[in-house]
């Protein structure tokens, strides 16, 4: 038994196998690099197994001409790009991090920055080699299995074990990123010029100072990005970024209101002009984070959620201030604020994205953790949103239940491939009803 | 560019390793006992490997000294001939497990100890005959001294280290450069489910220190080096302090 956690850090004890091979595997829950951010990569508390399938990380087929990529399913992001950027092709979706598995990318569906044009990562997916609850091995794809393809993006490993992946990367005309960042008032703006932006760039993301209120509330930077043109781009290959290390969890004050508050004030005039461009390299521009390894440490002994949701179009204009306005009224403190605009809805039964604003926050638990997860989501029942699953750790069933209209198709599914519930999760227990 | 076979580079430390030289622009033959999953594993390390560069598979399995010379020799024809012989494979079961078990004990022995000798003695032959070469051959700290958890274990590899030993001083001068790896305790499959000591090593880091032994012909490295220096400790305690002690 060893002590294992989702990136928010609240541990549990458990048996986690990391087998060479996923073929041999036992009938359990399968987990990547734990870089969810709650308890949607634990076991649950009656059978605390899981498999880690991070040594099962060979790229089983390349085609140089049309970029698609086989591997299995603990190859990582970052043994990829180190891989494959230097040839020019890339991830056709990632996440703000590549400390993440193939596996772990289908599970969740991620999506990333280009999300209004490329859709989540499912959208990009050719095929799936699965093990299924009766312990057949099958071939899984957008015209194979559909039901349970469709269940399994986005379906947080709950519909089989994931063995192979098999999708399309995309070919990048330099590995440099031209960034355009602008410095936004406040959040009617920032709504306004997110989606301005989105019919000329094809990566967009926003951050938001979230404790700033009053006029200026919701003020931040857009960022504007795309990939450098040969004759744009520096000739040689970007450096990696050198690692810093969070040597143990921080204690509390040091992420504490005030500090939060002078954090996104420093943030907001780091750029004193209205418009900015420059040329980045791929990890500046997509993970900025992944150079604080455990950067999760600096939330404390106690660890940290993520809070994200997505407030459809149909909410109108105004949904992300209404949000602004409950997180304002709770008193939530969030360290970092994301906001990105979604295209429309991807395949996936369970997947996060629809059309609309998305809004990320880190938020360090404390006491009243709970009670402000519960006033957001109350906010976003209302708005006909829903929230991301993989960052989630302390949403109610009830609330759950009330945004995600499409459960009882995912239910169906399920049921189908595995009646007795023997791919389930912490989550799947507190979430769906599963049998603990 | 050299030529490497590698046994044992399916998984762990070999398949690091492995990548690690073609990533560089050597070639490998990579040697196992399962076709198939020599197969995934060359696929791998082809699309890895910068253009040009080699990758083959020979079948060669450490229970079968049949398969020894008939899969060096396979390798050599894929490479037009080889540099570098690499041996990561072995057996592990811990000291309890072989204590109940004598056909496992009897198996370890055997694997780890006379079969890879007598794979090493094909692999000297092969390298003397073609002028000289670098035999590279994974024993373990286990074999440094008798200790509690991994007698056994522990014995076939001090027997390992000796004959490795013994091969470099009487063949070096012809150009046979023997490397004897001793790995600390290291993150792969073979020590899955194991109670991590500290200083427990990563095989990626691991692989970057053997490779830069093979390539300055180093006798004996530890890997993580930091071993080094806990293996001369371990080594100049008293015995009535290692009786006491549990490791």
């Amino acid at each position: 038994m060893t002590r294992i956690a989702g990136w928010g850090r609240q541990f549990v004890e458990a048996q986690e196998l990391v087998p060479e091979s996923l073929m041999g595997a036992p009938p359990v829950l399968f987990r990547g690099l734990g870089r969810s951010y709650g308890d949607s990569s634990l076991p649950p508390a009656s059978h605390p197994m899981v498999v880690r399938t991070t040594r099962a990380n060979r790229i089983l087929a390349f085609d140089e001409t049309t970029g698609v990529l086989r591997a299995e399913a603990g190859l990582s992001l970052i043994d990829m790009n180190r891989t494959f950027l230097p040839r020019g092709w890339f991830s056709p979706v990632t996440p703000g991090t590549q400390f993440v598995t193939l596996g772990g990318m289908v599970a969740a569906d991620v999506h990333g920055k280009n999300h209004h044009v490329e859709g989540c990562f499912g959208q990009h997916i050719t095929k799936l080699k699965m093990r299924v609850a009766d312990g057949r091995i099958l071939e899984v794809g957008p015209h194979l299995h559909r039901d349970l393809f469709t269940a399994t993006i986005g379906g947080m490993g709950l519909t089989g074990q994931i063995l192979e992946v098999e999708f399309t990367l995309s070919r990048i005309p330099s590995p440099w990123l031209i960034q355009e960042s602008e410095r936004i008032a406040n959040i009617d703006e920032f709504v306004l010029k997110l989606k301005e932006a989105a019919s000329q760039w094809p990566m967009t993301v926003g951050w938001i100072d979230c404790l700033t209120t009053g006029k200026s509330m919701g003020r931040g930077h857009l960022l504007k990005s795309r990939w450098a043109q040969p004759d744009e781009a520096p000739a040689y290959f970007p450096r990696e970024l050198p690692e810093f290390r969070v040597p143990f969890a921080a204690p509390e004050f040091v992420l504490g209101p005030l500090s939060v508050q002078a954090f996104n004030f420093g943030l907001y005039w780091r750029q004193p002009q209205k418009k900015k461009t420059t040329i980045v390299a791929p990890w500046v521009s997509f993970y900025p984070l992944d150079f604080v390894k455990d950067w999760n440490l600096g939330y404390g002994k106690r660890g940290l959620t993520q809070y994200q949701c997505v407030l459809p179009n149909e909410a109108g204009p105004d949904a992300a201030r209404r949000f602004l306005e409950v997180l304002s009224r709770e008193g939530g403190a969030s360290f970092l604020c994301v906001i990105k605009d979604c295209g429309p809805e991807g395949a996936g039964l369970l997947s996060f994205p629809k059309g609309g604003m998305s809004i990320a926050l880190d938020i360090a638990v404390r006491d009243d953790t709970q009670q402000l997860v519960d006033a957001l989501n109350e906010q976003v029942i209302k708005e006909g949103g829903r929230i991301y699953l993989a960052k989630d750790a302390l949403t109610r069933p009830e609330h759950f239940k009330a945004m995600e209209t499409r459960l009882p198709r995912f239910n169906e599914v399920r049921q189908k491939w595995d009646p007795e519930f023997l791919f389930r999760s912490a989550q799947s227990v507190r979430l769906f009803g599963d049998p603990a | 560019m050299k030529r490497f076979a590698i046994l044992g580079a399916t998984r762990g430390m070999g398949r690091s390793l492995a990548r690690r030289c073609i990533e560089r622009g050597d070639s490998v033959v990579i040697l196992g006992r399962d076709a198939e999953d020599l197969k995934r594993s060359a696929a791998d390390l082809q699309v890895r490997a910068p253009p040009g560069v080699k990758v083959a598979t020979a079948v060669c399995d450490l229970e079968n000294s049949d398969t020894f010379r008939p899969a060096i020799e396979a390798a050599e024809t894929a490479l037009d001939g080889l540099d570098v012989i690499v041996v990561t494979a072995a057996l592990f079961a811990t000291q309890d497990k072989l204590e109940d078990d004598m056909a496992l004990t009897q198996k370890l022995l055997t694997v780890d100890f006379a079969n890879t000798v007598t794979f090493c003695e094909e692999a000297r032959k092969k390298l003397l005959q073609r002028g000289g070469g670098t035999l590279c051959v994974f024993s373990s700290v286990a074999g440094d001294r008798g200790r509690k958890p991994v007698i056994l274990y522990g014995a076939a590899k001090a027997g390992l280290s000796a004959y490795l030993e013994g091969i470099d001083h009487k063949f070096r001068s012809q150009g046979l450069i023997t490397v004897c790896v001793k790995p600390g305790f290291v993150k792969t499959g073979m020590t899955e489910g194991l109670k991590q000591p500290p200083f427990a090593g990563d095989p990626d880091a691991v692989s970057e220190t053997v490779l830069r032994g093979i390539d300055s012909g180093t006798p004996i490295v530890y890997a993580p080096g930091v071993w080094g220096g806990i293996m001369t400790v371990i080594k100049a305690l008293p015995r009535f302090v290692m009786r006491r002690v549990g490791f």
